[in-house]
């Protein structure tokens, strides 16, 4: 009988997730569920409720509650040239492809508060690939999506971006690009230039350009095997024949129905190819 | 009814892990059904060492664990560094960037708890030496969950406080020296 408490517990938190999205066409019912029930109860407890019930009545009839609640669901934090192995790939391996092209598309999916877009900008502007380049970065999460475009950093982060652009190959001195002012480093805004922040979710929006690069990094591991296929329907189609796409250092397309459509290129570092079929 | 015996054994160690590990792994044989998946806690240094290590000295296939990877038996996997380590219902693996879990990432309460949630009688939780309290939670879930609870005699580990606190929180466990773990898991019936 040990086992009824956590049935009615997963009854309960798909229920939640269910009005979430009937509500608020916030659309969680796919992602990885050993991750959603960690955040889920860390947010129950924090927020005071006793069951999911209650939560989720409290979910629906006050809209003041989704922000709180979403700032649990959709937390992420990462490092700026996060792997530089990565970016050393991208510049060593990539970027000379990118080169061939007049203007060029790159779409950081998840960009959650920013970290990655702007290396990806740094990197690009030291390889002359800046000015011919527009990046989108989506999130679903406003907070994040807004820190994003705010660019501003705690100070004591900085060391490690800078240890791991330089470990990326970097070819400038990452204090090139920001202003340290009262503990908190503010990044150049001329590198928010050629960037487009919007609100985009992999789970119900669609394509809306013509990509030569996504990274999606670490925002896959979240999602479920269904909901990882859709996202990765998505990119395929997004990009253009011989794109590229990156993803986390272990995330894989390996266990995906879209396997077929991109090849390994640089294998070690998840970097895949669309397919020119 | 018939119970479907363990399947899975999920195992966290940290100070002295190499050694712990290197008197259990190594002698389960190749033949044995058991899947199994391991934290040890390394430095967030993104360097994966622990599977190198241990393909040389198992009979068993030894894999770092990637997203979404079938859990099959008679392979062991080792959590990436920098990342949580967890089940899934569908026995999958998924891993986690979220914060770590008291100072650790990755962390033995996420595997063990996540593993007790989606397949709690299929598992043999195991915690061997280290000098902290993860895995006390994970193994209270997994024991409450029907699975079987063995943790390192605190007297033979390298690090007593890991082993004590999972003892402390669930009495139940059995308390084997290594020798005696290791002879445990290649007699289990799979």
């Amino acid at each position: 009988m040990t086992e009824l408490p956590e049935k009615v517990e997963d009854i309960e938190i798909r229920l939640l997730l269910e009005a979430l999205f009937l509500r608020y066409h916030y659309d969680f019912r796919n992602y990885a569920m050993a991750s959603i029930k960690r955040r889920l109860r860390q947010a129950r407890e924090q927020l005071g409720f006793s069951t999911f019930s209650a939560m989720q009545e409290s979910i629906l009839r006050d809209a003041d509650m989704l922000p709180q609640l979403l700032r649990f669901m959709t937390v992420q934090v990462s490092e700026m040239f996060r792997d530089p192995s990565y970016f050393r790939a991208l510049r060593e391996r990539v970027v000379p492809h990118l080169k061939t092209y007049p203007s060029l598309k790159v779409w950081v999916a998840g960009c959650s508060t920013g970290e990655e877009l702007y290396s990806l900008v740094i990197l690009f502007r030291e390889e002359g690939l800046e000015e011919r380049t527009l990046f989108y970065a989506t999130d679903i999460n406003h907070d994040a999506l807004e820190t994003a475009q705010a660019g501003i950093y705690p100070m004591e982060r900085i060391p490690l971006f800078t240890q791991n652009h330089r470990q990326s190959g970097g070819k400038s001195s990452l204090s090139d690009y920001y202003q340290a002012a009262y503990g908190r480093a503010s990044l150049d805004k001329t590198l928010r230039k050629n960037v487009v922040f919007s609100d985009h979710s992999l789970v119900t929006d669609s394509v809306f350009a013509e990509m030569h690069l996504i990274s999606c990094r670490n925002v896959l591991i979240y999602f479920d095997k269904a909901l990882q296929d859709r996202a990765l329907g998505l990119f395929e189609d997004s990009l253009a024949r011989r794109g590229f796409l990156g993803l986390g250092s272990k995330e894989s397309l390996r266990f995906s129905s879209h396997a077929s459509a991109f090849a390994d290129f640089v294998r070690e570092e998840k970097i895949y190819q669309r397919s020119s079929e | 009814m018939m119970r479907p015996g363990p399947q899975i054994v999920v195992i966290g160690a940290s100070a002295g892990a190499v050694d712990a590990l290197g008197a259990i792994l190594p002698s389960i044989p190749e033949d044995s059904g058991l899947s199994i998946l391991v934290v040890v806690h390394v430095p967030p240094d993104k360097r994966s060492v622990m599977a190198e290590l241990f393909r040389a000295k198992c009979r068993l296939m030894v894999v770092e664990a990637e997203d979404k990877m079938p859990i099959e038996p008679g392979v062991v996997y080792f959590a990436p560094p920098d990342y949580h380590l967890q089940v899934e219902a569908d026995k999958t693996l998924s891993l986690s960037g979220d914060e770590p879990v008291l100072y650790s990432r990755p962390s033995i309460d996420v595997l063990f708890e996540s593993a007790a949630e989606a397949l709690g009688p299929l598992l043999i939780g195991l915690i061997l030496t280290g000098a902290n309290q993860d895995g006390a939670n994970g193994m209270a879930a997994i024991v409450g969950a029907g699975g079987i609870g063995i943790v390192q005699d605190p007297r033979t580990a390298f690090a007593p406080a890991m082993p004590e606190a999972a003892i402390a929180a669930c009495p139940q466990v059995r308390v084997l020296a290594l020798a005696e773990i290791s002879t445990f898991l290649r007699e289990v019936e799979v």
